[in-house]
């Protein structure tokens, strides 16, 4: 009996520590992210409009989410090509990133400069910056959607083809850019897969190819979920996104004011859930069976 | 004489396509004409940056001066340097991205340890919520903060960044509470269980044994915590409006900044804002993350590797 009562208090000090390391983090969840997601939502249900004394507030059920959904276009249409960007970068960053990763685990010279250079993205890579240089036209692929030929080809394509392939052209640069962080990623996955497996499938005869489909790719499976988490989401939070900047601009406007950018946050939200969801469905089936 | 052609197409052979133990001439040649590609595509934009920063305005305007300038011209950055008021928006930025970010590592550090360490009721979906705030984008929690920080006078001051930060909400401090807490997860308990039998208590055992254990996630941290808060304009340029002005705010309108400086008419064609100025100006924003990034860049990638970012 005492030694089961001494075990339960045993196990509350431990549960009471465990709570005094996170209660800052306790705090600050509260303060900063629920409370304002709350706020915000209750936002998006009412005409916002700041007045001298403070914020009046108009219950308007879900007028202004009809609204972002219905009547404007610009709201749609910046989703829309939101969602596509997205959808073309994230194969792209994901196959990118792990080529460069499988490279800087080969053994070169002058491996050290390469590395440098490929991860210089992750020190530079921010909004006034890429602003300046997609300005200057210097993100693009180098002249290649200059090229004639490749001008006409896109005038071919139906309309909801081309979008995408000329994003790729015109943002080919920038795309890379985003695989920093993933590349890194790889990189450590890389390293911890045992070496003797592969002098194991090269005894019993395997190429290298064969090696790379067999062993390479699927001990990187975990890595590309994470990876493809990541790339949705530093896309979506990124400041020079377009829907950002519109909710941006928004909040600000006479017309739509705070309740109307609210209401379009969270259904942005929504869009990139769903794209995570998506992204997940491809690569977490996958993951899972590698792991087991 | 038969076998000895045959000994030489051999040779031959392992010299192009590498055999089991080295790679081939073939081989290297494809991966370093890959490389430089990549690599070229890579450094093509800050090169770009650069070549134009140095133009003077007659090169600009001369098509045939397209990489190489034909004379060394700093006039750009003179201009840039005081359109930006360099040294004021450095120490801005400085002071915004370092505080913050020791502030926000060790917070990190201590989340993480108590989720790697203890056992209690609901860790797991404290685990599902550091998982959310990192999703949740930040205009879904931005207008009720800023109004709080206005209502409390904060708007504009350094502290409506290092609150946050300092309570583990800090610019993608969920990242850094999984290194922690993935790292922590990693090293072994023997040391701290035997400090504990002798009397230590958990925050002493979590300062001298588990800190100094966990260094290279702490390095890794802080290195990147220090990138983003620099590079993050969206957050800062609303929490900072009309207060401390940042390198990357000061650059976001520098265009008007230019016009205050050299109002447009009363200067000489010469001097009119070109996009060789604008180069300039995005070049001395980047300037220090590139000094730090030569000086530490071993950090960024063997302790990344160390520590283990991946978090299976």
């Amino acid at each position: 009996m005492t030694s089961l009562r001494r075990r339960i208090s045993l196990r509350l000090r431990e549960a009471l520590h465990g709570y005094g390391f996170i209660a800052l983090w306790i705090a600050g969840f509260s303060l900063f992210t629920l409370v304002p997601l709350i706020e915000t939502f209750r936002y998006s249900l009412h005409q916002v409009t700041v007045t001298a004394e403070g914020i009046r507030l108009d219950f308007t059920q879900w007028a202004n989410y009809t609204r972002a959904l219905f009547t404007d276009p610009n709201f749609i249409e910046r989703v829309i090509g939101y969602a596509i960007e997205t959808i073309v970068s994230v194969p792209i960053v994901l196959i990118f990133s792990m080529i460069i990763a499988i490279f800087l685990n080969l053994n070169f010279k002058f491996k050290g400069v390469f590395r440098t250079i490929f991860f210089l993205p992750v020190v530079i890579t921010s909004g006034p910056v890429i602003r300046e240089l997609t300005a200057q036209g210097a993100t693009a692929a180098p002249g290649i959607a200059n090229v004639p030929a490749v001008a006409e080809f896109l005038a071919q394509l139906p309309r909801t083809l081309r979008s995408p392939v000329e994003y790729l052209l015109t943002s080919f640069i920038l795309i890379l850019w985003f695989s920093g962080v993933q590349i890194l990623i790889y990189l450590s996955s890389l390293q911890k897969v045992d070496k003797s497996i592969y002098e194991a499938a090269a005894i019993d005869g395997a190429s290298a190819w064969e090696a790379y489909w067999k062993i390479t790719l699927p001990s990187l499976s975990t890595a590309n979920l994470v990876n493809a988490v990541y790339t949705v989401i530093t896309l979506s939070h990124f400041s020079e996104n377009k829907v950002i900047q519109y909710i941006y601009n928004q909040t600000y406007a006479v017309q739509g004011g705070i309740g109307y950018a609210s209401a379009m946050a969270f259904l942005y939200f929504a869009v990139m859930v769903i794209l995570l969801g998506i992204v997940y469905l491809f690569l977490a089936g996958q993951a899972k069976k590698e792991r087991d | 004489m038969q076998t000895l052609r045959r000994l030489n197409l051999d040779g031959l052979k392992s010299l192009l396509f590498g055999s089991r133990t080295r790679s081939g001439l073939l081989f290297s040649a494809l991966l370093y004409t890959l490389l430089i590609a990549i690599g070229f595509v890579y450094l093509y934009p800050l090169l770009f940056m650069f070549v134009t920063s140095l133009k003077s305005p007659s090169d600009l305007l001369n098509p045939m001066v397209q990489w190489v300038p034909t004379e060394l011209y700093t006039g750009n950055y003179e201009k840039a340097y005081r359109v930006l008021d360099y040294p004021n928006t450095l120490m801005a930025s400085i002071l915004v991205s370092v505080v913050p970010s020791l502030l926000q590592t060790f917070v990190a550090s201590l989340v993480g340890y108590g989720l790697a360490r203890y056992r209690f009721w609901g860790k797991n979906l404290v685990l599902l919520f550091i998982l959310a705030t990192f999703i949740i984008p930040p205009q879904n929690t931005l207008i009720p903060q800023m109004l709080a920080y206005k209502e409390l006078g904060l708007l504009g001051s350094p502290w409506a960044l290092i609150l946050p930060a300092m309570l583990a909400q800090g610019y993608r401090s969920a990242i850094f509470i999984l290194i922690f807490y993935q790292s922590f997860i990693s090293l072994p308990k023997v040391l701290e269980e035997a400090a504990r039998l002798d009397g230590a208590s958990d925050l002493r055992i979590f300062l001298t044994i588990a800190v100094p254990s966990a260094l290279p996630a702490f390095i890794v941290s802080f290195i990147f915590s220090v990138v983003w808060y620099w590079n993050e304009t969206f957050l800062t340029a609303i929490f900072l409006e009309g207060g401390v002005t940042t390198l990357p705010m000061q650059l976001s309108r520098f265009v008007q900044a230019y016009e205050n400086l050299y109002p447009p008419g009363t200067v000489n064609i010469f001097d009119r804002l070109n996009e060789a100025v604008k180069m300039s100006g995005t070049f001395l924003n980047i300037a220090p993350l590139l000094v730090m990034y030569f000086l530490l860049q071993k950090w960024f990638v063997e302790s990344v590797e160390r520590t283990g970012i991946t978090g299976e």
